[in-house]
């Protein structure tokens, strides 16, 4: 089909850089509301194993009889019953760009994706709306025998090694909205890392909400054998709607033996979106995970990037990023918990509010008895900008062995008159000097970054910033 | 300059600071190209002065005029001054963590002398005023202020100066927390940035920094009031006697000022 390029833009779209979005043209758009049939329906579609219906539909159970969470942010805003739980925009996943239907490709152009892609993907997973459309692994991977699918893909044709370690990081029981993806997940990426491999080239699937009050539960797996390393980069916008949207994703890591997994992810969810996500890694002897998580967008966040050291000497560290504007809560942290001697881990989190939004570091530090020689180091700065914003920290601290060393140090600070004064002084306006102070305090974590996604992060942080000065 | 009226020109300039007047009737001026020492004991309101002409917010002008090449330099916020071609050279340099003095200086250069500098031109000439100062290149990527030692952030300040290439430079006592070593460097430096293009109002308590840049005029500030203006040997002179002597006169001036007006 053929899209004009003025089609793809909404009328009273509002200023959101990427508040596109396209006409609808989908296969098959499940009715609003969650039910036991729907979750059957989800899964026949999709031809599943019987073994993956009951864990479906165990899970459904689990999500109607689990309540809401009634700590941290405010989710009473939102209506499970009007809600599109599935969404099929086309019957197969595509394998090679020429195959992607151009008005979706329009959307990837704005959103930068086949640059991207030439400059330096190994494969792109990008996920439009609940299935994904395009995928592309590079020969040399291949080779490698790396495997990088879309999650769906990977439950069929790698059956053995789905079963084997789906949902052993994260239960369906571990909370409402893990059950909730649990019984309707779909989408999302399958990575497998043999032994001893080194990925390069970092993977990376993009993600985008199309359709108005549908929620999207894509599913990550990565399993990274002994000795091997990857690193994977989840980058997100959405377009704005009027009513709310639910995003609520599950993702499982599984480092192996003097494994390496690094897990990059620029969260761009437009600000009517619930972003409520399961993130936990298990790092087995000698191996170390990186959790890199940047929320900039949604309305509501809940998320606590999690790594289970249970190894001897086994390594985590989680760096986070959150910037909440008007109207937004942010409500992000991270879990470790030390279940082995020799284990280190460094949590660092830096959070912005401004125009009278709300940052939360919620962070749980845990050290089982037995668990020697644990060394962590949390610290966790905040940086208002106005005196109507709101930001706190919640840090809990569990320690059952007394042989560990445990340092944290938090900070609440405003942008000083000297310092605006001093980089004025200097030629910059009032925003530009505002935005360097702000990315400056962000630098911890985009240093971290692939020089495109720095760019990019310092370009949203321009344009939040430049709506914070009036 | 061409142009009879000085570049840069002080007029009966009062200063308060949270209410509490501090610069009471300055008038100085000052030509591209000239080279001004501005001495005086602490208290004097040296450091008022610097941070008021730059339009620091805190410092609050109750009286008088400014002016730049003709324009009333005290409508204008901070960063328009920059571009104007005015630049401070800051006593206690903030640090501003995060941020690199190469991109800082990328950002600076651009937004006063807009954005023809090419990204390989500036950083030539970014390499080339380093090794002038005798700064290590690795520098650039040290954060603004953040951790260094007053002799390195007072060299970053004469780098800054350096890049902007500023019409006017007023240098807030930046030979204070410099050992002798680099006190001559930075001088050097900034005896070789100067061109006939750039005036200079180098503050300091002290004449040791004079010994290397070479004033041609010196003016004593005093309870906030220029009270004497001269050449070198003024420098000389103050060295000698302190600022006891100068502090009394101006005491008993004021005296019998205040004398009379009850």
């Amino acid at each position: 089909m053929a899209v004009k390029p003025q089609d793809l833009m909404q009328p009273g779209a509002t200023d959101y850089r990427y508040g596109f979005h396209d006409v609808e043209d989908y296969k098959f758009k499940s009715g609003k509301g969650l039910t036991r049939e729907m979750v059957t329906q989800i899964s026949e579609m999709k031809n599943e194993p019987k073994w993956m219906l009951d864990f479906r539909l165990k899970a459904y159970e689990i999500f109607m009889r689990k309540p809401m969470p009634t700590w941290g942010a405010d989710l009473s805003a939102i209506d499970f019953d009007n809600i599109h739980y599935y969404v099929k925009p086309s019957e197969k996943t595509e394998n090679s760009w020429d195959e992607v239907p151009a008005y979706i490709k329009d959307t990837f152009d704005k959103l930068g994706i086949p640059e991207a892609e030439r400059k330096f993907l190994a494969g792109v997973s990008a996920q439009y709306e609940s299935e994904v459309v395009y995928h592309n692994i590079r020969e040399d991977l291949e080779k490698q025998g790396v495997l990088f699918l879309d999650m769906d893909s990977g439950l069929r044709e790698h059956e053995e090694i789905v079963k084997k370690y789906f949902a052993t990081v994260i239960p369906a029981a571990d909370n409402k909205f893990a059950a909730l993806n649990s019984a309707v997940w779909s989408g999302g990426s399958f990575i497998y890392v043999p032994k001893g491999v080194n990925v390069e080239i970092p993977l990376q699937a993009y993600f985008r909400i199309n359709t108005e009050n549908m929620g999207q539960f894509e599913r990550t797996l990565i399993i990274a054998d002994e000795g091997s390393s990857v690193h994977y980069i989840e980058g997100c916008t959405a377009p704005v709607y009027s009513s709310d949207s639910l995003h609520s994703a599950v993702v499982e890591l599984i480092a192996m033996r003097g494994a390496h997994i690094r897990y990059t992810t620029i969260q761009n969810w437009s600000s009517n979106v619930y972003n409520l996500v399961t993130k936990r890694a298990m790092a087995h002897e000698h191996a170390f995970v990186e959790w890199v998580d940047g929320n900039l967008g949604s309305k509501v966040t809940m998320k606590y990037p999690g790594i289970f050291l249970v190894g001897e000497g086994a390594k985590g560290e989680v760096i986070s990023v959150a910037f909440a504007s008007e109207g937004q809560h942010q409500d992000a942290g991270a879990k470790i918990i030390h279940a082995a001697p020799n284990t280190t881990s460094t949590i660092t989190s830096k959070s912005i509010s401004k125009g009278g939004g709300r940052t939360s570091y919620r962070g749980l530090l845990k050290v089982h008895k037995g668990a020697e020689n644990v060394k962590s180091f949390v610290r966790c700065d905040a940086l208002m900008l106005d005196e109507i914003s709101r930001s706190d920290t919640y840090p809990s601290i569990e320690i059952d062995e007394d042989q560990v060393s445990i340092e944290h140090e938090a900070s609440v600070s405003k942008i000083s008159d000297e310092q605006l004064f001093y980089l004025m002084s200097r030629g910059l306006n009032e925003v530009d000097a505002k935005t360097m102070i702000v990315n400056g305090f962000f630098e911890a974590f985009t240093k971290e970054l692939p020089m495109e996604y720095a760019v990019e992060l310092n370009r949203l942080l321009q344009l939040q910033m430049e709506g914070a000065v009036g | 300059m061409s142009s009879t009226q000085p570049t840069f020109l002080i007029e009966d300039l009062h200063v308060s600071v949270e209410d509490k007047p501090i610069l009471r009737g300055v008038n100085l001026a000052v030509n591209q190209g000239e080279i001004h020492a501005l001495m005086g004991p602490n208290g004097s309101g040296k450091s008022t002065l610097a941070n008021a002409l730059m339009g620091h917010p805190k410092y609050r002008v109750t009286q008088g005029r400014v002016q730049f090449q003709g324009e009333d330099v005290l409508a204008l916020t901070p960063d328009e001054r920059a571009r104007k071609g005015l630049f401070l050279a800051f006593q206690y340099p903030v640090a501003i963590p995060g941020v690199s003095l190469g991109n800082f200086l990328r950002a600076a250069t651009r937004a006063v002398h807009g954005p023809a500098l090419t990204a390989g031109a500036f950083r030539r000439e970014l390499m080339d005023k380093m090794k002038l100062l005798k700064m290590d290149p690795a520098f650039a990527a040290r954060y603004v202020n953040d951790g260094l030692s007053g002799g390195e952030k007072k060299r970053a300040e004469v780098l800054q100066m350096a890049m902007l290439n500023p019409k006017i430079a007023v240098m807030d006592e930046t030979d204070s927390g410099l050992d002798i070593d680099a006190l001559r460097t930075v001088a050097e430096g900034v005896n070789s940035i100067h061109t006939p293009e750039m005036g200079v109002l180098v503050i300091t308590h002290y004449q040791r920094l004079l010994n290397y840049i070479k004033p041609e005029f010196v003016h004593v500030l005093v309870q906030g009031r220029i009270v004497k203006s001269g050449g070198s040997e003024l420098v000389d002179q103050l060295e000698a006697e302190g600022y006891d002597r100068i502090i009394r006169e101006t005491e008993q001036k004021l005296a019998v000022g205040a004398g009379r007006e009850a």
